[in-house]
């Protein structure tokens, strides 16, 4: 009961079912929509996961236990306490070990007839096309920008689809990108905002449960599009919002002038990503920054030296964890400069350092001149200098 | 009025509105009243040579106004605009873990 042409080829008598998994599909096998064949296809198929976090977690879980043949990863992170709130294929006794091996084990105990292959490099221009070539749909479940130009260029110029999910908060998106059929990630967003102008969800936080809602979406996309039954989200926006629960859809057109899948490409090759993102530059320019160790810091407080500190959290963060600074939230920052002293030094920290590093060079353009960015943030004092402050 | 909905990470600089209704007869319009209204929102729709960002994306119901016509796009009484803005989560620079 295919509805469109289905992404990997009908099976041909080489790929059988034995009576376990026979029994293990049987939900699927009873529908005709999957049907011995559709299972088949499912078993041929290769999909590829960038990243095994928060849209990964319930994807990868989903598509191991539907059946999917070869199960790709990319992944290079380690386990984080933070990471337990939503990265469900992650527990308590994976803390401390690359998401790649806890992963691998949660897939092979789900359904052992998956073949697992693991990507511990970072995804590059250097190595995406070569990795993208070997499977038939890329699923992205990553969590920056320069990742998801990377990967959107290396779909199309691979031509698999990409199935797209990002998550913010209490919303998220889904769609699928495939420049053979429709329009690319490009096509949506021709460029990324600049960095620090769209908080992360370590700035901005993320319910938990809201990548899981996400990340099945993908999965089910994928599943569709190999089976070629139902409508997949090409050229179709779903937008996802947790809080009212509520799904609108939006319309997305293929751009004739995409650099990438337009009619005359200019992007044929894969290109610096973090430099296309603004990254190369900010970071550069915030090495600029007049920087303090938490060292350094403490030193400075417990010689009496004449230093004033300024956290530039938000005050529900400052609740969880603080050292005593002076809080003033960045937002606020330019309206309230009045009530900071020009000739004193001030150490600016938030969490881990980007917000600061805004905060400082702000005060810089203001005509403060001793003004140093606290390098780490609070989260460096609580892991170098005094762990009884609380990481969050 | 038309309405404009506003995404998440553009809600702090309306005051926590997730929909506002502003006045305007083409989408360019409201867009600038709606800026001028909250203008803290301007320097995240607008560059600063005043045209929109592009990675802020408008729909007039589910058509992107880029297919439309543009800023020119005319808006009526019913219609709502909805300010779709690029997401990633996770971490957005080496700075942040």
């Amino acid at each position: 009961m295919q509805t469109r042409k289905p992404l990997v080829e009908s099976p041909n008598g080489s790929v059988e079912l034995s009576n376990e998994e026979i029994a293990r599909y049987s939900r699927h096998l009873i529908m005709p929509e999957v049907a011995l064949d559709g299972q088949k296809q499912l078993k041929q198929a290769r999909v590829l996961t960038i990243g095994a976090g928060g849209l990964g977690s319930p994807l990868a879980m989903y598509l191991a236990a539907a059946g999917i043949g070869t199960i790709g990863i990319v992944d290079f992170d380690v386990v984080d306490e933070s990471n337990l709130q939503r990265q469900i294929i992650h527990g308590t006794s994976d803390l401390g070990r690359p998401k790649l091996e806890s992963a691998r084990e949660k897939i092979e105990d789900i359904n052992p007839n998956v073949n697992v292959e693991t990507f511990g490099e970072p995804l590059s221009s250097e190595n995406a096309l070569e990795i993208f070539e070997d499977f038939d749909v890329i699923i992205d479940g990553t969590d920056n920008f320069p990742t998801r130009y990377l990967v959107n260029d290396a779909s199309v110029l691979t031509g698999k689809p990409n199935v797209y999910g990002s998550i913010f908060r209490f919303e998220g998106q889904a769609s699928v990108f495939w420049a053979e059929e429709g329009p690319c990630y490009r096509c949506l967003y021709p460029e990324p905002p600049p960095p620090g102008l769209v908080p992360s969800c370590a700035e901005g936080g993320v319910l938990g449960i809201l990548p899981g809602a996400i990340g099945t979406i993908q999965a089910t996309e994928t599943v569709k599009l190999i089976l070629g039954i139902g409508e997949p989200l090409i050229g179709r926006l779903l937008l996802y919002d947790a809080l009212g629960m509520r799904f609108r859809e939006m319309r997305l057109r293929k751009d004739p002038n995409c650099p990438v899948c337009g009619e005359n490409p200019t992007v044929t090759e894969l290109i610096d990503y973090q430099e296309f993102c603004g990254i190369t530059q900010a970071n550069a320019q915030a090495d600029e920054l007049p920087e303090i160790t938490v060292q350094e810091l403490e030193g400075r407080l417990q010689n009496g030296g004449r230093v004033s500190v300024l956290d530039v959290r938000e005050p529900h963060e400052y609740e969880v964890a603080n050292i005593g600074a002076r809080l003033i939230p960045l937002a606020e920052l330019p309206e309230r400069l009045v009530e900071l002293d020009r000739d004193e030094t001030l150490a600016v920290h938030c969490k881990t350092g980007g917000r600061s590093a805004r905060a400082v060079k702000l005060l810089k353009e203001a005509g403060f001149e001793n003004v140093y960015n606290v390098r780490g943030g609070i989260d460096a004092w609580s892991e170098e200098i005094d762990p009884s402050v609380p990481k969050y | 009025m038309p309405k404009i909905k506003i995404p998440t990470p553009l809600r702090q600089y309306t005051g926590g509105d997730s929909e506002v209704e502003v006045g305007g007869e083409t989408a360019g319009e409201t867009l600038e009243k709606l800026a001028s209204e909250y203008p803290d929102l301007r320097q995240h729709l607008y560059t600063g040579d005043g045209k929109l960002r592009s990675f802020v994306n408008v729909y007039k119901g589910d058509e992107d106004i880029r297919y439309l016509d543009g800023a020119d796009t005319e808006v009526s009484e019913d219609d709502e605009l909805s300010i779709i803005p690029s997401i990633a989560g996770g971490c957005a620079g080496r700075r942040c873990r």
